[in-house]
């Protein structure tokens, strides 16, 4: 690699004036740390791994772990959390006493289930952890080159690392632990450092070595190389690093810029060298990562609530029962002389409270019935197998990555139904990072035909909105657009808007060149030399190749050159000029060499441009310049920068374009792209040297003003610009995001952004992906860096609650309904909002905001702002992203969403979901979410209803009986009651019903609100459907009791005992809870019908069969279908009865409540099921369009917005020619 | 993308076509279903046939419970208030019975069905001789030394009045065959297992005494006695009668008054009664059907005019909750 080589002798430290050059000289200002003290014990031998096997210098490895158990430990803590749970306490103590004389049921039919359950669910903890460990092992087996010894690197799987290696880490690759920077194969020992995972930003970071270092670039110079590092504790700071690094005795100084983070990458160096300072655990980015919390749905906390009411319901009646037992024991028992007293104090007249107590056990364990053991394993089951469904989803498989969607838990899937607030990071998770370079505007005249995005799914949209919908709007537009069209051609963003909807069907060419979708045929080819201001153009493009940081890189395949640029606009720029013909080729010390081709000569012309002076980029700046000097001799100075940076710097006569500049400036931003403009000047000889005097003796000055100096210098020779033309590039985003962001806007979440990027950019990201539009109201909260460093922090805080409050009064005051807001608030500001009271107005404010955007926001920062949006609103949250800088939020969200299919993991095991696609999420939550909240909230309530419609007879019976506790069911019957006989029907409906099917939830996404409102599992239905358990237990006890009461069931004249009254009236509820279950269910397949039924048939089958074993084990149910039951037509009459009168309520109910009060999916079954749909089309049209929410943000609303505009304007001009005089 | 990151793709490629999801109906959630809809014409037709099946069931049941007759006497406390004597009473046939006419004593506040006195048996030794000394459960009529069969409360606590009847001087005969159901004589109680020092002292004498000769498969007394009743009050087989009693006989019973329901105020009653295809004198059952049927064309009557008054066309995209509540809201 030729290549490679020049570019390593190349000092990168000229290009830089602010940043990169001024840390050499602090270790003059500040001499080694003063490290004493706690909080700095650590030392690191370098090259010494081997001192590090004992004490104390013994640290942690470098492997980590994210699973919750491992062998040992996995029995006690995996029964733990399981009897965290009340229900499985209780099941537990009850089965416990199962084995003393209290118990009324036998010991196996309590333990049985209670084993089944607490197994089942172990079984799946233990397979989930298994998972994680297997995450874990990809990571911890990943190689990385370690040196052995006498210069010998070996590559050793990263969790061999030990503190004190020596690592050598290739382009490219992830550092495997924190690591001192030694050297690189740069000269001046710097590196460039993508930190995305870290804290989202994508430019590189600049690191840069010790200069004692910078020696050791070789493998052979670490022969002997030895030296101590004494630093800090670990500790999660991600911008902080104290240090010493002793080589030879002497100290150096060591801060952040030698520190590499694990899980960062190295980028555009082609190697470094490093030594192991934080292993595993101990690094950075793993002392930042909180144990992933277990995350419970709000259904299953709510659920908890349901089983306390059942819980005092079965104390309740179980004091009722043990009073009654005491009473009936101590007056009535002593004359039963068929019963007399035992000795044990079970039933004892002498000692009734006692016996009163005993019986109060046995009560708690009989009436244990009330508390559906099953329903936590039902749950568990049926998540599962909702989570199988996730997972297999063929909508949610990405085909380019091949990453299917993913449930990494299955406990929250009801939550994706009830979602109420997404807070999503912007790169890679909207975004790609990925620039293409779209438009610009030269001379005034816009080029580039292309259509973002934004404007393609707009068009598409509106198109198909305006068809059925607005006819009156659609028969004004044609005629009065051509009036615009002939009066003023050139702009007005309607017409745009006109022109792409009649090119929507054009096939829309995919970018064959990466970082450039740039189609017009009036500059490309050369053609630029034909259009009017050519000399404009020509600098235009010149300035494209000359004004930036990046390497050219030769691609030997395609002979064309790559470019390693610092951000990824800049690579666009660069390939966009290539394009052009004026290919950015060569970089040496001191020139840039374009290779430029002009359609007046046919060989391409190598051009040298003398880099004088590099005036770089920072984010106060806003803008960055080169001062070049061309083959002629003539100096330029080339800007690029901020539009309204560069506006404000411009020349008398340098304003020529400024108007349509301003103008074109405007439409690339509504339409999402990326915007900077482009000026330059020309220098005289005397003025530069004059200047550039000046500015190295700022350069070379020492102290802490020399960056204002440099600033301020640079300030001078920027002004008296000449505007040339601005670019627009478009941040790609990701498929379909737009689209997605409108669908989920629609369905009624909130969408809030929150990304580690600058503000401009972040607001940039806003535009592209319908967040913002143009005319929406931008609250900006910022506090300016001056404040930051001089005022006190009171002054600060109250300067940023004042802006809160004048946000506040500003969107109370608003008086247009359709004026929308945006929040825009950067971290620094952020940090103060959170750490106070303010946080409240400041929810307040951001609540009523349309969308917020915060920006430079932490890790820390993401997570603290979800918490803040959880806890303050109540509502659901969902956190979405992709990279270990989102893990925070993910974790802290009610629902943690991870991107997966690109590079970092962290996310996705952070996650509880993870998907390929942002795009994907629409169809998780307004799909898969809807169904899942519905599924689990009927599935709940049914399951409450038939274990009350049960176990309440146990406690009638219980009245009969002088409350002793007997049962009338055989044991088997009540055991097999929950765990087969009506588990399966209830999992069926949780696995398998739908009350719409997928399309139509992604078309009505209205629909979706049924779950954030919670309309399936208020306390109104959770206690309507307890109603219902109570009155089909009322009507199953006492018609088979007043059925059986004493009349002789059978033709030959025997009367009923209890074993016969108890089967019929088991046969009742099997009947009646499994016609309940058919009347929930909308949706039934073959599965559901065999469940249902098949349970019915079951309980027969099972019936005969346990009356064909032998007595002793059926007792009293021996042959009692064949024999005794199923002769009697009393049996089957009764049946019937009881059924149909159990059921007819609520089927009334039902009808009743479909016909007169029809839910919306009622509605649009019905809508379906006549076909409604297929004969009028634009009925349904319109319905679905009238289905989304009213949003703000989304292209729709955009759509919406400019029609408004529009028709305000055609009125407008309704006016004008009305009254001739006015203006238009 | 770097280029480095191409290397692996090769060997993934078949990973990544591994990975993805087949396709299947059920998979996708795609099965072919049926969604019924409550349609008004469903849900009238649901309840109208509810209502003509259950009415005509309803009468059935009604006629078969009016031509069962019934006659029940009462005659603890004419006999009593001590045990082991002797009464008699006198009972006149309203209508005619036709054989078989069951007998069945009655008693309440008899908790047969009282935990601890259900719990209180053997199974095992009332079947195998074999496991004769088996006396667990039985507590407290048990005795391990000189092993009771059967033993255990239920047994102990036999029912031992005892009835003759006769009319107009002849006496009629009670056959007690077959009054236990037929499984418990063939597998519950042994054909070979004998009553063994029952009801001798152990915690005093309970009720009635078994026939030492006679395994217990013949004990249809027993048997029936075992089978607990499910209520305090219950009705129990004695025998049946064989012959037809006319209108206007007066059947005179003999009782043997032992069994003492004395001591807890329990009643004693002795019952006649015919059956017919659905078993005994039940008024309720068919009285059940007819109210529900009589409901169910009541509320599908309301549905009609519900309908006729305010229909909602199926469908109708105007009750959407947007169209309904413009301007948000659900």
């Amino acid at each position: 690699m030729a290549n490679g080589k020049i570019r390593a002798k190349l000092k990168r430290s000229s290009l830089y004036t602010f940043g990169g050059c001024i840390t050499p000289q602090a270790e003059d200002a500040d001499g080694p740390h003063q490290l004493q003290g706690p909080g700095y014990s650590r030392a690191v031998f370098c090259n010494q791994p081997q001192r590090h096997q004992k004490k104390p210098y013994k640290y942690v490895s470098n492997y980590i772990s994210t699973t919750k158990y491992n062998i040992i430990t996995f029995l006690p803590k995996a029964l733990f959390e399981q009897f965290r749970r009340v229900a499985n306490v209780y099941f537990l103590l009850a089965a416990i006493l199962s084995l003393t004389p209290v118990t009324p049921f036998s010991a196996v039919s309590m333990i049985a289930p209670l084993a089944f359950v607490v197994g089942l669910s172990m079984a799946k903890e233990a397979l989930e952890d298994w998972r994680r460990f297997i995450q874990d092992m990809k990571v911890n087996l990943r190689k990385a080159s370690v040196h052995k010894a006498d210069g010998v690197f070996a590559y050793k799987p990263w969790m061999k690392i030990q503190v004190g290696d020596v690592v050598k880490v290739e382009k490219d690759q992830f550092f495997p632990a924190d690591l001192l920077l030694l050297s690189s194969s740069y000269e001046d020992g710097i590196c460039y450092v993508e930190t995305m995972n870290l804290d989202g930003e994508t430019n590189l970071k600049v690191k840069r070595s010790l200069e004692v270092t910078l020696p050791l670039d070789d493998d052979d110079s670490f022969k002997n190389f030895a030296g101590t590092v004494t630093c800090e504790d670990p500790n999660p700071n991600l911008y902080t690093f104290v240090g010493n690094l002793e080589i030879d005795r002497q100290l150096y100084p060591l801060d952040p810029t030698q520190i590499l983070l694990r899980d960062s990458k190295l980028r555009n160096t082609t190697y470094v060298y490093g030594v192991v300072i934080f292993t595993g655990p101990d690094s950075k980015v793993m002392q930042n990562s909180t144990r992933s919390p277990s995350k419970r749905s709000r259904i299953e906390k709510q659920m908890d609530k349901i089983i306390y009411v059942l819980f005092t319901l079965l104390v309740l009646i179980s004091i009722i029962s043990s009073v009654g037992f005491a009473v009936k024991t101590q007056y009535q028992m002593p004359d039963w002389w068929y019963m007399p007293p035992d000795d044990k104090n079970l039933y004892n007249p002498d000692k009734a409270n006692l016996s009163g107590f005993y019986h109060l056990i046995t009560a708690l364990i009989l009436y244990g019935y009330l508390i559906p053991i099953s329903l936590y394993v039902s749950i568990e089951v049926v998540k599962v197998l909702q989570a199988k469904f996730i997972n297999q989803d063929l909508h949610m498989y990405d085909e380019d990555s091949g990453t299917p969607a993913q449930a990494r838990t299955s406990n929250l899937n009801e939550e994706l139904g009830q979602v109420d607030t997404i807070l999503s990071d912007k790169t890679g998770t909207l975004t790609c990072n990925q620039m293409d370079f779209l438009k610009c505007s030269i001379a005034g005249t816009a080029y580039g035909l292309s259509a973002s995005e934004v404007e393609l799914a707009a068009a598409k949209q509106m198109a198909m909105d305006l068809d059925p919908q607005d006819h009156d709007f659609e028969r004004n537009l044609p005629s009065n657009n051509a009036g615009f069209n002939n009066g003023r051609s050139n702009h007005s963003s309607e017409i745009e808007l006109e022109r792409i909807i009649r090119s929507k069907d054009e096939n829309h060419h995919k970018p064959v060149i990466k970082g450039f979708n740039f189609e017009d045929s009036r500059i490309m080819n050369g053609n630029w030399s034909r259009e009017p201001h050519a000399e404009v153009l020509l600098l235009f493009m010149r300035i494209l190749a000359v004004c930036h940081t990046a390497i050219p890189e030769l691609n030997e395949a395609t002979g064309s050159f790559n470019y390693e640029a610092e951000s990824p606009d800049e690579g666009a720029f660069l390939v966009a000029a290539r394009e052009f013909g004026f290919e950015f080729c060569k970089r040496t010390q001191s020139s840039i060499f374009v290779r430029e081709r002009h359609p007046s000569s046919k060989e391409p012309v190598e051009r040298e441009f003398k880099l004088l002076n590099l005036l770089d980029f920072t984010s106060k700046r806003k803008r960055m310049s080169v001062i070049v000097r061309d083959e002629d001799g003539q100096i330029f100075l080339f800007c690029k920068g901020a539009d309204s940076i560069i506006f404000d710097r411009l020349a008398k006569n340098g304003r020529m374009f400024e108007g349509a500049t301003t103008r074109h400036l405007n439409e690339y931003g509504e339409a999402g792209l990326r915007t900077l403009a482009l000026a330059y000047k020309k220098i005289e000889e005397a003025d530069y040297s004059a200047w550039n005097e000046e500015f190295l003796r700022a350069k070379t000055s020492i102290g802490g003003d020399r960056e204002s100096m440099l600033e301020r210098i640079s300030d001078m020779m920027e002004k008296d610009l000449i505007l040339l033309g601005a670019t627009a590039v478009e941040d790609k985003l990701q498929k379909g995001v737009p689209q997605c962001i409108d669908k989920l806007a629609q369905a009624g979440l909130k969408i809030w952004v929150l990304t580690g990027d600058k503000m401009e950019t972040a607001i940039n990201i806003g535009f592209a992906c319908s967040l913002l539009r143009h005319g929406m109201k931008q609250i900006c909260i910022a506090a300016s860096a001056e404040m930051l460093s001089q005022e006190t922090k009171e002054v600060v805080k109250e300067n940023i609650l004042m802006q809160i409050t004048n946000g506040s009064q500003m969107v109370k005051l608003e008086k247009d309904p359709h004026a929308a807001f945006a929040l825009i608030i950067d971290g620094k500001t952020l940090s103060y909002v959170l750490e106070t009271d303010m946080k409240h107005q400041f929810l307040n404010l951001a609540v009523d905001c349309a969308s917020v955007i915060c920006c430079r926001v932490s890790p820390k920062q993401k997570a603290l702002v979800t918490r803040l949006v959880k806890e303050g609103t109540g509502k659901i949250t969902l956190a979405i992203g992709d990279g270990a800088n989102d893990v925070g939020m993910i974790q802290e969200a009610d629902i943690g969403v991870g991107i997966s299919g690109v590079e970092g993991m962290q996310a996705v095991m952070a996650s509880d979901f993870a998907i390929a696609q942002f795009r994907f999420l629409e169809r998780l939550l307004v799909v898969h979410g809807h169904w899942c909240y519905k599924r689990i909230a009927q599935m709940i309530c049914y399951f409450f209803y038939k274990n009350i419609a049960f176990g309440l007879t146990l406690f009638y019976f219980e009245a009969f009986t002088g409350f002793s506790g007997q049962s009338v069911y055989d044991d088997w019957y009540m055991l097999l009651f929950n765990v087969i006989l009506t588990s399966l029907p209830v999992i069926s409906l949780g696995v398998f019903e739908q009350d719409v099917s997928s399309e139509v939830c992604l078309q009505f996404p209205a629909l979706y609100q049924q779950g954030p409102k919670n309309l399936f599992f208020d306390w109104y239905r959770i206690f309507g459907w307890m109603g219902n358990g109570l009155y089909s237990s009322l009507v199953i006890f006492f018609l088979n009791i007043i059925i059986f009461y004493d009349q002789a069931f059978r033709k030959g004249g025997q009367t009923a005992d209890m074993a016969a009254v108890g089967t019929t009236m088991f046969t009742c509820i099997i009947w009646a809870v499994n016609c309940q279950i058919a009347l929930t269910m909308s949706h039934f397949t073959w599965i559901q019908h065999f469940l249902v039924w098949g349970s019915v048939v079951t309980w027969y089958i099972f019936l005969f069969l346990y009356g064909m074993l032998s007595p002793l084990v059926s007792g009293n149910a021996f042959r009692i279908l064949i024999e005794a039951l199923a002769p009697a037509p009393l049996y089957w009459i009764t049946t019937l009865l009881v059924t149909a009168t159990c059921n007819l309520p609520y089927f009334a109910h039902l009808s009743f409540q479909r016909a007169f009060h029809p839910m919306d999916h009622h509605v649009i079954q019905e809508i379906k099921y006549y076909k409604k749909d297929e004969e009028d089309r634009i009925m349904w049209t319109r319905e679905r369009s009238k289905a989304r929410q009213e949003t703000k943000i989304g292209f729709t609303a955009r759509v919406d917005a400019t029609i408004r505009q529009f028709k305000g304007r055609l009125q407008k001009k309704h006016h004008a020619s009305s009254s001739p005089m006015s203006p238009v | 993308m770097p280029a480095s990151e191409g290397s692996p793709d090769s060997s993934s490629s078949s990973r990544k076509s591994s990975k993805k999801p087949k396709y299947s109906r059920f998979s996708q959630q795609e099965l072919p279903a049926y969604k019924p809809i409550l349609t008004p014409q469903w849900v009238i037709t649901v309840f109208v046939f509810i209502g003509i099946v259950f009415i005509p069931v309803g009468l059935a049941s009604l006629s078969a419970a009016n031509q069962v007759e019934e006659i029940s006497e009462r005659y603890d406390d004419k006999c009593g208030p001590q045990t082991n004597n002797t009464c008699e009473r006198k009972i006149t046939v309203k209508k005619k019975m036709k054989n078989p006419i069951y007998v069945y004593y009655q008693l309440d506040k008899f908790y047969q069905n009282h935990r601890r006195y259900v719990k209180s048996r053997n199974d095992l030794q009332l079947r195998q001789t074999s496991r004769g000394r088996e006396q667990a459960g039985c507590d407290p009529i048990s005795n391990t030394a000189n092993p009771i069969v059967p033993c255990g409360l239920i047994a102990w606590s036999l029912f031992n009045d005892t009835y003759k009847f006769s009319v107009k001087d002849k006496d009629i005969n009670v056959d007690k065959k077959d009054i236990a159901w037929k499984s418990d004589k063939d597998y519950k109680f042994g054909s070979q297992v004998y009553p063994k020092n029952f009801q001798k002292g152990e915690g005093g004498i309970g009720g009635g005494k078994l026939n030492e000769s006679l395994p217990l498969s013949e004990q249809e007394d027993l048997i029936v006695w075992m089978r607990t009743a499910a209520l305090p009050t219950f009705r129990k087989l004695y025998g049946k009668i064989t012959v037809d009693l006319e209108v206007n006989d007066v059947v005179t019973v003999k009782i043997q008054n032992n069994y003492n329901t004395y001591k807890y105020g329990g009643q004693k009653l002795l019952v006649l009664s015919t059956t017919s295809w659905m078993g005994g004198k039940n008024h309720f059952l068919g009285r059940a059907y007819l109210t529900l049927g009589a409901i169910s064309l009541f509320i599908a009557g309301c549905f009609i005019v519900l309908y006729i008054i305010k229909p909602r066309p199926l469908g109708d995209p105007a009750y959407l909750s947007w169209n309904r509540y413009p301007g948000g809201g659900i």
